[in-house]
């Protein structure tokens, strides 16, 4: 049920901004702060969630077999490579490390 | 761009499967919400054992983008007032660059509702695959599977991290998600993190103002 809650909760809410962009008018949004910050939030929030998924266990923190998919993941994006690469490493070198060290 | 979205989409599913939704939910998200970010960050919270409010409210923030998305989309679309709650559900970071980039209205319209309609497709298609397909998979960990959430907001991430102000914010906020992490409740650290977003702003505008005709701003010393 709490499940359904986030689900309802979520899908409202993100159609909500979705249509605000779309009917206020032009302007009302337009200051130079409100621009830079609403480009600047995203980076926050998926900073945090990059580094919670990858280092979070519950309420403490781990380093475990992700770290190093997420690594590959960076050296891809470094080398520029495709979306599909990037996730394709993450996904292979944690399942790599993983099955060679039977590590976490 | 067809089989990055079709690869997410299925790498959401098997997550959100993997965090304990059911198919019916996991799809639910993919139709309803139809934003790939919020809904990782979602499932992630859920996983996690966030409270739904917190959850719902950590997608909301990420989905805040889209709001200055369709701002943009309006005016280069100019469409009739009917048609706008339509075509809201599409307004997302595909779309937008697509029909930014177009020479013409007419051009921008199709490129509009073409990818629109092919990703919408597209990413409920492999949703349900993804979500289906987890409980084949079994254990997601085997697969390294639960590396593709992390791996997919850096991607998301990196091209974003243009400017040392950028920069700043994402190191501010890796700070405060982990470092908050232990002492409180699940899912608001995250919350929390975003205040690096005007923390930041606040600092750079404090340290350019006492001489703002010689200091470069973060976008030129690049």
């Amino acid at each position: 049920m709490n499940i359904w809650i986030a689900v309802g909760l979520t899908a409202v809410g993100c159609y909500a901004v979705k249509l605000m962009g779309l009917v206020v008018p032009a302007g009302v949004l337009e200051r130079p702060l409100v621009g830079r910050l609403a480009a600047l939030l995203p980076v926050a929030l998926l900073a945090a969630l990059t580094a919670q998924q990858t280092f979070a266990d519950g309420h403490s923190l781990v380093v475990d077999t992700k770290a190093a998919g997420l690594a590959a993941a960076a050296v891809a994006l470094m080398l520029r490579a495709p979306f599909l690469a990037v996730l394709a490493s993450a996904v292979l070198v944690t399942a790599a490390v993983r099955a060679i060290t039977g590590w976490g | 761009m067809g089989t990055a979205v079709g690869l997410s989409g299925f790498a959401f599913g098997v997550t959100s499967a993997g965090s304990g939704l059911t198919v019916l939910q996991t799809c639910a998200l993919s139709l309803l919400v139809f934003t790939g970010a919020s809904q990782f960050a979602l499932v992630g919270a859920l996983a996690a054992g966030g409270a739904p409010l917190t959850a719902a409210a950590g997608a909301l923030f990420l989905g805040v983008r889209n709001a200055f998305y369709g701002l943009r989309l309006s005016q280069r679309l100019a469409l009739p007032r009917a048609l706008r709650p339509a075509a809201a559900q599409w307004v997302i970071d595909e779309t937008t660059a697509v029909s930014l980039a177009q020479p013409t209205r007419r051009s921008a319209r199709i490129g509009f509702a073409v990818t629109g309609l092919t990703l919408y497709v597209l990413w409920n298609l492999t949703t349900l695959v993804g979500a289906v397909g987890a409980r084949a998979v079994g254990d997601t960990g085997t697969w390294g599977l639960d590396a593709a959430s992390p791996a997919v907001f850096l991607a998301l991430l990196a091209p974003m991290l243009r400017t040392a102000t950028e920069r700043a914010v994402a190191a501010v906020a890796v700070v405060l998600g982990l470092g908050l992490l232990p002492v409180l409740p699940t899912g608001v650290p995250v919350l929390a993190a975003a205040l690096a977003a005007p923390a930041v702003l606040w600092g750079a505008g404090r340290r350019r103002r006492p001489h703002t005709s010689q200091t470069p701003s973060a976008k030129e010393e690049r």
